[in-house]
C-alpha cells in the first residue's frame, strides 16, 4: 500500500495572515433528499454533528457536515476513518435515492489564520463582511479562476477547500493575497 | 456588475460566479414538430430593450439553475425564481407591471 500524502505536504506561509495546508482530510460527498429522515440520520450518526441548515456547516474538529446545495452535503471525517464511515453511510442509505462518494483524495484544504477575510476578499466575489458571512456559514464561490468553498469558525479562522488538482495554484493565490505589504485594512 | 439572488442557496451572487444560460421559458420541440416550430425553438430569440427573462446557473456556488427577470437597458433586476416552472410567477410579473406598466415579452404581459 502506498503512503497517502496531501497535495502540498502541509506547506505553510506567514504573511499578514498565516496560510497552512491542512494535510489529509476525510471528505464524503452525499447527494440525495436532504429532508429525508434516513439520510439525516446517516450523516448525523457518521459525524456526531447535526444536519446543518441551508448554507451552514456544523463541525467539531475534523468531523462535520456542510450544506453545499439543496441536494448535496459535504461530510467531513478524520482521513483514517473515511473508508469505514463511507461504508457506514452506504449501509444506512440502503434503499434510499441517494449517493455517497469518498472525495478525500480529490480535495485540498487550507487553514487561514489572521486577517483571513481580507485575503479571501481579494480573491473571491463573496461578501466577506462578518454580517454577510458569519461564523459557521459555508460559502461556495471561486478563488480567482477556480472553484472553492470556505467557512469561518468562531475565532474568524477560515477553512478553505478546493480541488487537489489546483492546490498549488490556490496556495500561490493565498500567499500573494496575504503578502505582508498588501494588507488593505478594510476588515 | 450584475448581482442576482440565487433562489436555490440564497446567496447574492455576482455575475462572475454565474453562467448565463440564455433565454428563459423556451418550449422544446421534438418528434412530430414541423420545420417552423423547430426554427422557432432552435434559432429565434428575443433581444429586447427592456424587460427580459433569462436562465442563469450558479456555477461557482451551489451549481443550480434558476430564472431571472431583469431590464436589459437599466440592468435593474425585477427578481429571480426557481428553474422548475414554465412561466414567471405572478409575484414577479406584478413587480414588473408596477415598474414597467404595459410591458410584454413573448406571450407574457
Ligand atoms: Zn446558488
Amino acid at each position: 500500500m502506498s503512503e497517502a500524502v496531501s497535495a502540498l505536504k502541509s506547506a505553510e506561509y506567514q504573511g499578514f495572515a498565516r496560510v497552512s495546508e491542512c494535510g489529509l482530510r476525510g471528505m464524503i460527498t452525499v447527494r440525495g433528499d436532504l429532508a429525508s429522515r434516513k439520510l439525516t440520520k446517516a450523516v448525523e450518526d457518521a459525524t456526531g454533528q447535526q444536519m446543518p441548515k441551508p448554507r451552514m456547516v456544523n463541525t467539531d474538529g475534523p468531523s462535520g457536515i456542510a450544506w453545499m446545495s439543496p441536494d448535496e452535503l459535504l461530510v467531513m471525517v478524520p482521513y483514517a476513518d473515511v473508508t469505514g464511515k463511507l461504508a457506514q453511510i452506504d449501509k444506512a442509505l440502503a434503499g434510499e435515492f441517494a449517493m455517497a462518494v469518498n472525495v478525500s483524495d480529490a480535495r485540498a484544504v487550507f487553514a487561514l489564520n489572521g486577517n483571513a477575510r481580507e485575503v479571501l476578499a481579494k480573491l473571491s466575489p463573496a461578501d466577506m463582511r462578518r454580517s454577510a458571512l458569519p461564523a459557521g456559514e459555508m460559502r461556495r464561490t471561486r478563488l480567482a479562476q477556480v472553484p472553492a468553498a470556505f467557512f469561518a469558525d468562531a475565532d474568524d479562522a477560515f477553512t478553505v477547500v478546493c480541488f487537489r488538482s489546483v492546490a498549488h495554484y490556490v496556495f500561490d493565490l493565498l500567499k500573494a493575497a496575504s503578502d505582508p505589504s498588501s494588507d488593505v485594512g478594510y476588515f | 456588475m450584475l448581482i442576482l439572488h440565487c433562489p436555490n442557496c440564497g446567496v447574492m451572487a455576482d455575475e462572475t460566479e454565474l453562467t448565463a444560460g440564455g433565454e428563459a421559458h423556451i418550449k422544446r420541440e421534438t418528434v412530430g414538430s414541423d420545420d417552423a416550430a423547430f426554427e422557432q425553438y432552435l434559432f429565434q430569440r428575443e433581444n429586447p430593450r427592456g424587460v427580459h427573462f433569462e436562465r442563469w446557473r450558479h456555477t461557482s456556488g451551489c451549481g443550480k439553475w434558476f430564472h431571472a427577470a431583469r431590464c436589459t437597458a437599466s440592468l435593474e433586476v425585477f427578481g429571480t425564481y426557481p428553474a422548475q416552472t414554465v412561466e414567471p410567477p405572478k409575484e414577479i410579473t406584478d413587480k414588473i407591471t408596477a415598474k414597467r406598466p404595459g410591458w410584454s415579452w413573448r406571450s407574457f404581459s
